[in-house]
């Protein structure tokens, strides 16, 4: 199981409470290095939380996100990095950061988890290349000397300049959307927005890409040219994919490992036949305690 | 036979639907005016006050609302009928030659305004055209460019931006009158201490957002001023600076006084070279603006901003430092107001707080959502018709003597008709073009073609 030879985020103790409200429990969990993990469960089980938790968008309150970006990292260096104040470390394995520590823009930009969200967020009136170059920032803010050297069109930016379009393109071609690439973002159709939000994401370079249902609102043939988007995003790119998801048929497919949530703590975790017999799953999922109802609810989920 | 039948009911149903709606807007033009038009009070010359009616004022303004109310009934209804299929296709890349063209005509009109008037009107004649038309107006373009940079580009509602003008004013003033530094020196350093006041600013409130932020920059905008008028030593309060140390042209003085400009180049002396001079230097202040901003549009900056606008969150998640991509918007557009500032300080000789109060930031802001879309010549031609508008009714003389001639009203002055037809402007604009004069956004960056986008997409900002 790579999730735990090879695990890219450690996730231990997380807690998130809103005031009297705990919304994530003591929830550990690991993310295997170029695995496809989803994160699932009911309405209100914490998922999201996790999810803004992990980028940066909250701050936990408790619980540590080790992320090695290259390698695994060894415990004592976790652990030393955790008793120092820093947020990041050079270890022998290559970079450890502490998400915890980090504001969502460092997470973003050094740490190199990208996201998606649950109701797009596209600069709809961008065009689409416009959306890509955006998410070029950092590396074309270093390219411009922080704007200095681009405001006299420093040769060295223009290259850097080309070089993001060039991967803008590459990106568009890929998501089947090179020929709409002036037209503003708001014009797209809505499943379009959903693969145009993930290729804005991958144009950061991450390692770890989070994806908040992204096969929502799309119809049977979308939902499948998504998952053979998101296997080409994980074998061609080195990214995982940690991703939240409703639509089973994306999970069971493409997920290597299934998290199951509810009321905020872990009920199963596993590869997704194994999730799939769980009974407390099941009956999380449909609230059924009855033997018989589980029986035929196991046979129509084909189980 | 039934159908034509058919449609003349139809026909009366929509005139006496039209009817009805004229009278209804005469009928609220009389409650509106009753009063006020109807009543008039009127003081003689020992300070007593006389009541007179004026029913017949009441009865054309009435009228007025009525007749105009139906035309436009009658006349919306026919141009819908007509104009429906010929919206649909706007050709954008012809559009966008005609923009190039209009910026370049612009260029060339601006920079050969000056000799233009000069040789149409004489000397006499084209003081006024380039001091209270070509530097008023242009000041004012540089505001609105500055300003754009916060509230079109970057999305931040800014309704103090009349502090940075204020703070760019005051440091060419205090610097020049205290330590006799040239405004060569001083303009750069009054345009950085702006930008640093708006650091001081922007710092601890750009994380408030949208109404929040805007009632911060307001009560900001008036902290300036309150601070000038009560630090007496510092500022000279309510007197203001007199004297500022005039504009040199590289040295040369440009007044009446042995070995200034006229004397150099051995040509006679006349008041016209300085206002000459002023204008070319603010018209270059503003196209440096201009070609700054253009430029950051198209770097990483500009176009962080411009996704700031769009979404803020969405900027985060993408590692953008939202706090200083905001912070440079705002430091940058105070810095443009402060070179403003200094340009006002020595075009005029003497700065006071009354300058510099609300209503000038409402004005610039006014301005920037006049011109629409953070459009760079939207803005131009906004501030053009505002202040130009303003000043040209100072200048209808043949309506006051048309009010005499026609109405027997004496005194009639256009120019206190000011804000009326500011407002009926304002009204008008928000009817037919809510999103300002170019409702259109230019991309900062292409693949084949560019394309404008619909201002229904570009959103405004929220803070």
């Amino acid at each position: 199981m790579r999730w735990q030879t090879n695990p890219l985020l450690v996730v231990e103790h997380l807690t998130m409470r809103f005031g009297g409200l705990v919304a994530v429990n003591d929830l550990s969990f690991q993310v295997g290095r170029g695995d496809i993990t989803a994160l699932i469960g009911p309405n209100g089980a914490g998922k999201t939380t996790v999810f803004n938790c992990v980028t940066g968008f909250y701050k936990p309150t408790e619980g540590r996100l080790a992320l090695a970006r290259e390698g695994v990292a060894a415990q004592a260096d976790v652990e030393a990095l955790t008793l120092t104040s820093a947020k990041h470390a050079s270890t022998g394995s290559g970079d450890l950061y502490l998400l915890e520590r980090m504001p969502g823009h460092e997470i973003a930009n050094h740490a190199k988890v990208a996201r998606t969200f649950q109701n797009i967020r596209l600069f709809q009136g961008m065009t689409l290349l416009e959306n890509l170059m955006v998410a070029h920032h950092n590396k074309l803010m270093l390219a411009s000397g922080l704007t200095v050297l681009g405001m006299f069109g420093a040769p060295s930016y223009r290259s850097s300049e080309a070089a993001a379009v060039e991967r803008a393109s590459y990106w568009l071609a890929k998501i089947g959307l090179i020929d709409r690439a002036d037209d503003p973002a708001g014009e797209l159709p809505y499943g379009a927005q959903r693969r145009l939000e993930i290729a804005r994401a991958m144009c950061t370079d991450p390692v770890l890409l989070c994806l908040d249902e992204p096969a929502a609102g799309l119809n049977p043939r979308e939902s499948a040219d998504l998952n053979t988007l998101l296997n080409s995003i994980r074998d061609e790119h080195e990214t995982s994919i940690l991703l939240i998801e409703h639509d089973m048929s994306v999970v069971m497919q493409i997920s290597d490992h299934v998290i199951v949530l509810d009321y905020g703590t872990k009920i199963a975790d596993g590869t997704p036949v194994e999730v799939r017999n769980d009974p407390k799953v099941i009956a999380a999922y449909l609230g059924v305690a009855d033997e018989e109802e589980l029986k035929t609810v196991e046979a129509e989920i084909g189980a | 036979m039934t159908a034509i039948s058919q449609d003349v009911s139809g026909a009366n149903a929509i005139a006496t639907h039209r009817l009805r709606d004229a009278l209804a807007a005469a009928a609220l033009t009389f409650f509106l005016c009753f009063p006020i038009i109807l009543l008039h009070a009127e003081a003689d010359n020992d300070g007593n006050l006389y009541l007179t009616w004026r029913p017949w004022a009441v009865v054309i303004l009435c009228a007025i609302a009525f007749v105009g109310r139906y035309a436009i009934l009658a006349y919306s209804a026919r141009s819908r009928v007509d104009e429906a299929p010929a919206r649909v296709a706007t050709p954008s890349a012809s559009r966008a030659f005609v923009g190039r063209y209009i910026a370049a005509l612009g260029v060339v009109f601006l920079f050969v305004f000056p000799f233009a008037v000069l040789w149409l009107l004489g000397a006499g004649g084209a003081l006024k055209w380039i001091d209270n038309y070509g530097v008023q107006i242009l000041i004012y373009v540089m505001l609105g460019w500055g300003l754009n940079i916060v509230v079109g580009l970057a999305g931040l509602l800014d309704l103090g931006y009349v502090a940075f003008y204020a703070v760019g004013a005051y440091s060419y003033a205090l610097l020049a009158t205290t330590f006799g530094l040239s405004f060569w020196i001083c303009l750069p350093l009054a345009g950085m201490l702006a930008a640093l006041w708006g650091m001081i600013l922007g710092f601890p409130v750009l994380r408030l957002r949208g109404d929040y932020l805007a009632i911060v920059t307001l009560a900001f905008g008036e902290i300036i001023r309150l601070i000038l008028i009560n630090w007496v030593s510092f500022s000279g309060g309510y007197a203001g600076i007199a004297s500022i140390p005039r504009v040199t042209f590289f040295g040369l003085s440009l007044r009446d006084e042995p070995g200034n400009f006229a004397d150099f180049f051995h040509i006679e002396y006349s008041p016209i070279h300085v206002k000459i001079f002023l204008y070319y230097l603010i018209l270059c202040l503003a196209f440096l603006t201009n070609f700054v901003t253009l430029r950051l549009r198209r770097l990483p900056i500009g176009r962080a901003w411009e996704a700031l606008r769009e979404d803020e969150i969405a900027c985060r998640s993408l590692g953008i430092n939202t706090r200083n991509t905001k912070l440079t918007a705002f430091a940058l557009g105070a810095f443009f107001g402060g070179l403003a500032g200094s340009f006002f300080a020595v075009r005029q000789g003497f700065i006071s707080p009354e300058s510099f109060t609300f209503n000038e930031s409402a004005t610039v802001l006014a301005i920037v959502v006049l011109g629409g879309m953070g459009s760079q010549i939207g803005v131009a031609f906004a501030a053009a018709a505002l202040i130009g508008g303003f000043e040209i009714l100072r200048e209808l003389d043949w309506m006051r003597q048309l009010m005499a001639m026609v109405f027997g009203i004496p005194d009639f002055d256009p120019a206190q008709y000011r804000g009326l037809l500011f407002g009926l402007a304002m009204v008008v604009m928000m009817v037919f073009r809510p999103r300002g004069f170019v409702s259109t956004r230019s991309p900062s960056i292409f693949l084949k073609e560019r394309k404008a986008v619909s201002g229904s997409l570009v959103k405004e900002g929220h803070g």
